[in-house]
């Protein structure tokens, strides 16, 4: 247990220092969403019927993109075999250093959604409902983005290999993190059935992703 | 003969020269007897001819998720029992299976313009297929991605294990929303609800996809073994000119080793 602690401290102190990068994610989600309002323009009856998704679509994208280095950096300094070859079972240590990276470079980007929603015209109710499907919703990106993380890092490729392979599994985070925020905003349909679904899907990434994480790593290093 | 004995690629290759004509004639004889059926069979009270769409379509949309369960099954082989062959048929039956789920999506979405009155719709059934293909393509993007196969193979195993959790979603999904897609008729409790003159054409059909899967899934199998003996000897030739240019010691050194 003080094993895995550690290791959530190291990676979270490394993430939040001088070329960790966890905060360029905010940045990135930032400059998604000031992205939008030039593409469909400034109409802010639009922007705001928009709002959730754009919103959505960003932290996806953000989460995915920093996510190329949950296992690059560690692999590059040896770390990574340090892990691996400790009594320390490796699906815990991968699903440490994933609540670790959600931590450090996903939570962040929650707490920038109200900000960000202010620039998408979003009323209250609307801000707090796409805030909280984020806090539901985001655990299981990081736990199925890092599926591709581990395979990244096997294959000695990232970017748009790991991104066409990992949106895929995103597909039904975003279907219902987005059907949550907007039941909540204009109905018809009840908050909590979707919620409720995107609760589960985390829990399950919870469970698949560490396990698939630490098989990808244990038959792919060698 | 068990799976085992399989693993010796020249006996795989033997017995599936054998096999493959036996099996190609199975596939266009049913085939055949299939399209003649489906051709014959009564026009839908509702529908009117656009019913015989069904006998490709449904074979085709079977076949998208039997050929995901046939990669899983090999992807267990390659991690579990290390098979040699496993990584081979999971490579091989990729673009089979992207190829049937996208006769699925098109015949689907044909069948769908007259009867829904749209190409697409955004229903739980028509999505999860839509993302099971984008998984096919980005697995083929996988495997050429890499070029040494047994990584490649890993890594795709692991990345087709995690897929297969979409499989009982696909299945399930028109039961589970309210969906513009139907539900199940042939495969469900309590009996199929397809009537005789529709459901023996359709089963036909679903034999002969599954032949020609079969068929050409082994037929893929065999090019990619020669593929991989092939690679394999212009590695050993360039390795014997770079030996042979290094100088005339060396060269006849390895010249022995090629020769044994």
């Amino acid at each position: 247990m003080t094993a895995l602690a550690a290791l959530i401290r190291r990676d979270i102190r490394i993430a939040l220092r001088v070329g960790g990068g966890a905060l360029i994610g905010v940045l990135f989600f930032l400059t998604v969403v000031v992205l939008m309002p030039f593409a469909v323009g400034p109409d802010l009856a639009l922007l705001s019927r928009l709002g959730p998704a754009i919103l959505w679509l960003g932290a996806l994208l953000a989460s995915l993109l920093t996510l190329d280095r949950l296992f690059m950096a560690d692999h590059e300094d040896g770390s990574l075999d340090l892990i691996t070859m400790s009594r320390t079972p490796l699906e815990l240590a991968c699903a440490a250093k994933a609540l670790a990276h959600w931590l450090a470079a996903g939570l962040p980007l929650i707490v920038a959604t109200p900000v960000l929603g202010l620039l998408l015209n979003l009323d209250m109710v609307a801000t707090g409902a796409v805030a909280l499907t984020l806090l539901a919703g985001t655990p299981a990106l990081t736990f199925t983005g890092m599926i591709g993380a581990g395979l990244a890092v096997t294959l000695h490729r990232g970017g748009l290999l790991m991104a066409v392979l990992v949106l895929p599994l995103s597909i039904p985070v975003l279907i219902f993190g987005v059907a949550a925020s907007q039941a909540a905003i204009v109905g018809p349909m009840t908050f909590g059935a979707p919620f409720s679904i995107l609760c589960a899907l985390s829990l399950v990434s919870l469970v698949v992703g560490p396990f698939a994480a630490a098989a990808s790593l244990r038959h792919g290093l060698d | 003969m068990t799976l085992i004995d399989l693993a010796n690629p020249t006996r795989f290759l033997a017995l599936t020269a054998r096999l493959l004509p036996w099996l190609a004639a199975a596939t266009v004889i049913l085939l055949a007897i299939g399209l003649y059926q489906s051709a014959l069979a009564p026009d839908d009270y509702q529908q009117g001819a656009t019913v015989k769409i069904m006998f490709i379509h449904v074979p085709n949309a079977w076949l998208s998720m039997f050929v995901w369960g046939v990669m899983s099954i090999a992807s267990l082989g390659t991690l579990v029992w290390r098979h040699p062959l496993a990584d081979v048929a999971a490579k091989a039956a990729a673009p089979i299976g992207a190829s049937f789920t996208f006769l699925a999506l098109l015949t689907g979405s044909l069948w769908g313009r007259p009867m829904w009155g749209t190409y697409w719709e955004w229903d739980a059934r028509l999505t999860s297929v839509l993302i099971l293909f984008l998984m096919y393509l980005g697995l083929m993007a996988l495997w050429r991605a890499v070029d040494d196969p047994s990584r490649a193979a890993r890594a795709a195993a692991v990345l087709t294990l995690v897929g297969a959790i979409n499989l009982p979603i696909i299945k399930f999904s028109v039961d589970w929303w309210n969906t513009l897609h139907q539900p199940a008729s042939v495969m469900r409790m309590g009996g199929s609800t397809l009537d005789k003159s529709f459901l023996i054409p359709l089963l036909v059909m679903a034999i002969a996809f599954t032949l020609l899967f079969v068929t050409l899934h082994l037929a893929a199998m065999r090019n990619e073994i020669l593929r991989r003996r092939v690679r394999s000897l212009q590695m050993m030739q360039a390795s014997r000119v770079a030996f042979s240019s290094a100088g005339p010691r060396e060269g006849s050194a390895s010249n022995e080793v090629g020769a044994a």
